[in-house]
């Protein structure tokens, strides 16, 4: 890290003293030193430095007591809205967005799949329409993440149905407290409502809104999704952690002896090590400028161990697995922390769909990794509007 | 615990592979080893000098004693390009597991006296350890030493001894009393039988010793040996497992290139889902086996590590393996059965591999109780 960095580190830690600064407030400040994004350019919470320079920053912001949580609290935005808005969006759109975004004083939220269009994202049927300088919206968008806090929500909608269908699409932010935008919970297997159900009816958005060209919303949308793999897959995290230690702490407390479900334990447990042994290794040969095939495999494996790890956990707790112990709530879920065993087992559920469903990320390293041919596909040709559907 | 310590392979690291893969390409082609592995010995003795010099069989032995005093890491990438080549002969057994057992219990006189003539290629050794079929915990060895006039006399018979038939000296574990002792016999003062295997390109002998006399000098270290030993065959095993991963790498690329030609239905099998998927999960398996098994051999100094990282590599490289190979002969279908391709002599050293210095249960059992699981 330079000294100009080093500088600057200590200037926001002297000026803006963590304990006694409000988030909001510091994370302005550490924005206007361009220690937000510091790959970003300068005045736009960044200093045009490496990327990797930001986890060293991060680790310096934590010593020296301050909060990172912003990067957890508005993930789709600061994750992948800010990707977006740097490498598609104009000077004044990232001036309006960035910094309440980094402070997250205005949350983000991403609204890409519909009822009809999951992992043939490019398929969807929301359509937006020119209207003189204002676009008007109509469709429906689910498994909206946050879309219930967000201020602004990064929109792809149809803009020309007789396009094919990746040509035929436009990117979008969308206020989402303008009228038309109606936000329903999405009730899931767990009981809770951490998604939502997006519905537009005739919502108004300027022109000044959209990101990039008419008809260049696919490509602005790989730029997301591909910042979303990262987000799932990526993270390097301390050996037995996370759901491999709530398998060891209740195999533990049943003071089993089975040597059946021992061996599966330590199977799943050299499962886990050997996938993150394997993200360790990917972030060293990207860091040497060799990345290799390793690095692609980590969504596919996380997905599959841990649903495996959440279903062998209920096996060791026997009867007791069968209860519920915090009941179907029917509400928004609380807090992250201390969730029982059984609705890990539900949640995990999700792993293998969201953020590309195993078969797709196979897909991906069978035809992007290995070479292999794709499908013949029907819908290549074809206007959108022609494809069929149901 | 301690953390991992570098994946990116070193300069010396690359420039072994490269000699490595030009040498077993050029005098041990796939053509060479069906040749070899249908022959008597099963292995070319003349390859092995060409072995030496190029410095293979003393790279891990100090260079005091005629080596080049590398590491496990170094070492490794031979055997991973050994695995992908499915190279015959006694390296794993002589230059691997023998060397590795003089290393860490002989003496010093006793490493003096044996690793020279070992560094040089003039002298093969091998372990002779198991007696019964899953012996791998060395719980149940029958075999005995007991004093005779200054020396020892020794009684038992050893099974699965790798490549024995070529050994010019075994190294025989027997029980002295409660203890375990580890003694360097010659061979030919015992009975070698080769026995018929399933994997011909390492070959396996029974060792008959009845009433063997042994000089007193000859009795490796200090009793008891079972702990020296336990990590010998740790370190063993993450050998074993990088040549496995070299061996499911190739069974990769070969379904690979065959998904991508091999045409039905008027296209390419790997277009099918139902194969590029199964290909893509071999791709996962082979990724995650090669991440343990590259942690596992970059920290044999560190004995705490090392009791997790070799049987969580053992165990994980060794599933893979054997699936992966299962998998090869899938994707190939009827040509992926028949003995002209290539694909049963990789199932056959999977297989085998998997069972040499412990099952993966076996494995897993001394993960957890390296875990204290």
């Amino acid at each position: 890290m330079s000294d100009h960095v080093e500088q600057l580190l200590d200037r926001l830690l002297e000026e803006h003293p963590p304990a006694t600064t409000p988030h909001e407030v510091f994370w302005g400040a550490q924005y206007d030193l361009g220690l937000a994004w510091v790959w970003h350019p300068d005045g736009f919470g960044g200093l045009g430095l490496p990327r990797r320079v930001q986890g060293l920053i991060d680790r310096r912001l934590l010593d020296g007591g301050a909060s990172v949580e912003n990067r957890h609290i508005n993930l789709l935005g600061i994750g992948m809205g800010a990707g977006v808005l740097a490498a598609h969006g104009s000077d004044a759109q990232r001036r309006r967005w960035l910094r309440p975004m980094f402070t997250t004083e205005e949350m983000w939220c991403q609204m890409f799949s519909e009822p009809g269009a999951g992992s043939d994202l490019a398929g969807l049927a929301t359509q937006a329409v020119r209207d003189g300088d204002e676009w008007v919206v109509n469709g429906q968008k689910v498994w909206t993440t946050l879309a219930h806090v967000a201020k602004w929500g990064m929109l792809v909608a149809r803009t020309d149905p007789d396009a094919v269908k990746h040509e035929g699409l436009t990117y979008f932010i969308v206020d989402m407290e303008s009228p038309g935008v109606d936000v329903r919970p999405l009730y899931q297997i767990t009981g809770e409502a951490e998604f939502n159900e997006v519905f537009f009816t005739d919502v108004r958005l300027p022109d000044s809104n959209r990101i990039d060209a008419v008809g260049a919303g696919w490509r602005v949308s790989l730029t997301t999704l591909m910042n979303e793999r990262v987000a799932i897959g990526g993270n390097a995290v301390p050996r037995g952690s996370g759901r491999i230690a709530q398998a060891i702490e209740v195999w533990g407390r049943s003071g089993l002896e089975d040597p059946v479900l021992r061996d599966e334990l330590l199977r799943l447990w050299a499962d886990v090590e050997a996938f993150r042994l394997t993200s360790i290794r990917a972030n060293e040969m990207t860091a040497a400028g060799t990345p290799g095939p390793e690095g692609s495999t980590g969504k596919w494996a996380w997905a599959t161990h841990n649903k495996a790890i959440a279903s062998f956990i209920l096996d060791v707790m026997g009867l007791e697995g069968t209860l519920y112990p915090d009941g179907y709530s029917m509400s928004r879920p609380p807090a992250f922390e201390g969730r029982s065993p059984q609705h890990g087992f539900l949640r995990t559920r999700a792993n293998s769909i969201e953020g590309g469903t195993s078969e797709i990320m196979l897909n991906i390293l069978g035809e992007r990794v290995l070479g292999l041919p794709g499908e013949p596909r029907v819908d290549k040709d074809l206007p959108w509007k022609e494809v069929p559907r149901g | 615990m301690a953390e991992t310590v570098g994946f990116t392979p070193t300069e010396e690291m690359t420039l072994i592979r490269s000699t490595a893969r030009q040498f077993l390409g050029d005098r041990l082609s796939i053509g060479v080893v069906r040749e070899q592995m249908m022959s008597g010995e099963g292995f070319d003795r003349s390859l092995w000098k060409e072995m030496a010099e190029l410095g293979w069989t003393g790279l891990m032995i100090p260079e005091e004693h005629g080596g080049a005093g590398y590491g496990l890491a170094e070492l490794s990438v031979i055997l991973d390009e050994m695995g992908r080549n499915l190279t015959p002969g006694p390296f794993l057994a002589s230059a691997v597991l023998a060397t590795m057992a003089v290393m860490e219990i002989g003496s010093d006189e006793q490493r003096a006296e044996l690793l020279p003539a070992l560094a040089s290629g003039d002298r093969l050794a091998s372990l002779a350890l198991y007696e019964g079929p899953r012996d791998w915990g060395l719980d149940g060895i029958a075999t005995t030493a007991r004093p005779s006039g200054g020396g020892w006399v020794i009684e038992g018979v050893k099974r699965h001894v790798l490549d024995g038939h070529m050994a010019d000296t075994l190294l025989v574990l027997a029980r002295v009393g409660d203890d375990l002792g580890l003694f360097a016999v010659d061979s030919d003062a015992v009975e070698v039988e080769q026995v018929p295997v399933l994997d011909l390109t390492r070959r396996q002998a029974t060792v008959r010793l009845n009433g063997v006399h042994v000089p007193a000098e000859r009795a490796l270290g200090e009793r008891p040996v079972g702990q020296g030993l336990r990590r010998v065959l740790a370190m063993g095993s993450a050998a074993l497992a990088v040549e496995q991963v070299g061996g499911a790498q190739r069974c990769l690329e070969l379904s690979i290139e065959y998904a991508k030609t091999r045409y039905q239905f008027g296209r390419p099998i790997g277009s099918f889902q139902a194969v590029k998927h199964r290909c893509a999960e071999m791709l996962v398996r082979v990724e995650q086996a090669r991440s343990t098994t590259q942690h596992a051999v970059r920290v044999t100094d560190d004995p705490e590590e090392l009791a997790i990282a070799s049987p969580l590599a053992a165990s994980v490289a060794s599933e893979a393996y054997v699936w992966v190979a299962g998998e090869t002969i899938q994707v190939h279908g009827g040509i992926g059965f028949t003995w002209e391709h290539d694909a049963h002599l990789y199932l056959k050293r999977a297989k085998t591999s998997s069972l040499l210095l412990g099952d993966p249960r076996f494995q897993r059992d001394l993960l957890g109780r390296a875990l204290g699981l």
